[in-house]
């Protein structure tokens, strides 16, 4: 099969030859240049060797812009452009396709390429690292503001916005409640099973309702039901407020002289400061009620030794636990929000906020724990 | 001349709950015109791009592109059609997390089979087609401004080549020197490509200087398609006050005024 673009430099023959001298080299276009053989022609047509001089589209059967780039790209727009007012064999329509193509590109000096440099690793380093930093700042600056929004609010209790509050409680708290008692209550079960597992060895197995009341009450009961509001909460209020600013609706509350931290963020942020210590006391119940169904099912503890044993232990482990969820709430209300207003403008900024809102929640809250449960202990509580 | 008809609506039937958007709507698109399809606010343009299109399932009626009616077809047969057709939406509805030339390519990438440096080739060239230069290609949708964002979505309508461009108001939220370019290129490109072209427009200039017939959208149905003068003529009163208000006589004396 012949080429799609054949440069003859002489006539074929003599007897056809045209008398016109400035006619070769010639170009032939051959076949089809359509999208749908973009890339055979990309194979079989050569860059020609010497420029041509005319065009004869004779036996051209099919062009599109596919081909008219191809032929852009073999010719360069600056050659092109000088062939096709003379060009044979050329409908109008074709011509007017080639010449609008042509003269689009002429000119046009090709978007320079990114390249790897020497030291780009470095600078991406150092680019994640003040990110990191600025970050930081960022949640120190939001904290101070949505303090000082709040601290204004407080003597104007005409401003409290009680359907916002109470609306966002029943999201982020009522709603949550069932999987935050079934989770914990499982979890519970889990441990109570674990320590007997451990304990039996040391026919201390009445020490495994002590395990499951200290472990609930001090800090998986807390944890659990804070990392469940940053999966469920955090993530619900980073993707409305960064939907709301894709939306530019943040914008037109600001126009409007209303403060987007004063209607979005503290009802969020008192929604669940109210809610996670309820939250929590929910999860702690679970949790033994979990604890007591595998020592009355599978350990011989009767219930009302199980509460006897659960009575016995000192009120101070309860209110240690439930004191870290305000510090909880705030964090992850704050960030939640935080987050969503750092969103882009686009779908896919909405979606890298939401997860960087969660991840950084579960990892603050984690944080957090480990530290208290570091200082309690050394305080001797 | 015996013109070929590209897109057939026929006895078009469009409602939502309650509230009837077209009742018993023809309409024909001949091939290689502009029709240009004007209607006041909540006549249902865009209703009707949408059910052409096959976007939306019309309650009652059928409309034809190309002799085929799209919600009958095979999902093959209506992916090839589909081909066909380049749609303009009306806040240009680009991919937000690819570069406006990886917009642009990700058609000819997915139908076409092209490796991305061939489609890049190509979407460059669309990219010059629609007026934007070489850097923007690597910019995303939410740094462009307005005007770069029709650009850009009308590149992407035409990266399969269509034989029909549907364009939803890509004249509005354009300054006017911006909109005039576009009715300039949208003429262009027509010639260039031999292009049908469905034009749901509330933009008078565009109506005067590029379309050759003028669809007005009135009554739940089509009140009368035909050329722009006979159109103005007509003694329904929402086209009198329509093209002959304020802003009619205006764009009506710019326009023969270039025509002198």
């Amino acid at each position: 099969m012949t080429s799609p673009l054949l440069l003859q430099s002489a006539p074929q023959s003599p007897s056809t030859a045209s008398t016109d001298e400035a006619v070769w080299p010639k170009l032939c276009l051959l076949g089809d240049w359509t999208l749908v053989n973009y890339q055979e022609l990309c194979r079989r047509a050569q860059k020609p060797s010497e420029t041509p001089r005319s065009l004869d589209a004779s036996g051209l059967l099919n062009l599109d812009t596919a081909g008219a780039t191809l032929l852009v790209k073999l010719l360069g727009a600056e050659a092109l452009a000088t062939l096709i007012p003379d060009a044979t064999g050329l409908t109008d329509e074709r011509r007017a396709l080639l010449q609008a193509v042509a003269d689009s590109m002429l000119d046009r000096e090709p978007a320079p390429p990114s390249t790897y440099r020497w030291g780009d690793g470095l600078e991406r380093l150092g680019l994640w690292v003040h990110s990191g930093w600025s970050q930081f700042t960022q949640f120190l600056g939001f904290t101070g503001l949505t303090l000082v929004t709040l601290i204004g609010l407080l003597p104007r209790p005409w401003r409290w916005r009680w359907t916002a509050l109470v609306a966002q409680m029943q999201q982020a708290g009522l709603n949550a409640v069932p999987i935050v008692a079934l989770l914990n209550f499982l979890v519970g079960a889990v441990v109570a099973f674990l320590g007997a597992t451990v304990l039996t060895q040391f026919g201390a197995t009445i020490y495994t309702v002590d395990l499951v009341a200290y472990a609930f009450m001090r800090e998986l009961g807390v944890l659990l039901a804070a990392i469940l509001l940053a999966g469920r909460t955090a993530s619900a209020f980073t993707a409305q407020i960064g939907s709301m600013k894709v939306n530019e609706e943040l914008d037109a509350l600001k126009v409007q002289g209303l403060s987007p931290i004063e209607l979005l963020v503290v009802p969020r942020l008192l929604a669940l400061l109210i809610t996670l210590p309820l939250l929590t006391f929910v999860a702690i119940l679970s949790g033994i009620a979990g604890g007591a169904m595998v020592a009355v099912l599978s350990l011989d503890i009767s219930l009302a030794r199980f509460m006897g044993i659960v009575q016995q232990v000192p009120l101070i482990h309860f209110w240690l636990g439930l004191s870290k969820a305000p510090v909880f709430a705030v964090l992850i209300a704050l960030i939640g929000c935080l987050e969503g207003f750092k969103v882009g403008g686009s779908a896919e900024s909405v979606g890298e906020r939401t997860t960087s809102s969660v991840v950084q929640c579960i990892f603050v809250v984690i944080l957090i724990d480990a530290v208290a449960a570091l200082f309690f202990m050394e305080m001797g509580w | 001349m015996v013109t070929e008809v590209v897109i057939q609506v026929r006895a078009l039937c469009n409602q939502f709950g309650s509230n009837v958007v077209h009742k018993d709507l023809d309409l024909d698109v001949r091939r290689g015109e502009i029709l240009g399809v004007v209607g006041g606010s909540g006549t249902g343009k865009s209703v009707l791009l949408r059910s052409i299109v096959g976007l939306l399932r019309p309650a009652a009626g059928e409309v034809n592109v190309f002799g085929e009616n799209l919600l009958t077809l095979s999902t093959d047969k209506r992916s090839a059609l589909e081909r066909r057709i380049g749609v303009l939406f009306q806040q240009g509805a680009l991919f937000s997390s690819l570069t406006v030339l990886e917009n642009i390519a990700l058609p000819l990438i997915e139908h076409a089979g092209l490796s991305r440096n061939q489609a890049s080739e190509i979407a460059n060239v669309k990219l010059a087609l629609a007026g934007l230069p070489a850097e923007a290609g690597a910019l995303f949708p939410s740094d462009l401004s307005g005007g770069m964002v029709k650009r850009a979505a009308l590149a992407r309508a035409l990266a399969l080549d269509p034989d029909i461009l549907f364009l939803d108001e890509p004249t509005a939220g354009l300054d006017p020197i911006g909109a005039a370019a576009f009715d300039q290129l949208l003429m262009t490109l027509r010639d260039a490509f031999n292009l049908t072209v469905f034009l749901v427009t509330h933009d008078l200039d565009t109506l005067y200087t590029a379309c050759d017939r003028v669809a007005v959208l009135s009554q739940k149905k089509v009140l009368i398609v035909d050329s722009l003068d006979v159109v103005a003529a007509d003694p329904d009163s929402w086209i009198q006050s329509y093209f002959h208000g304020p802003r009619g006589r205006a764009a009506a004396s710019v326009a023969s005024a270039l025509e002198t």
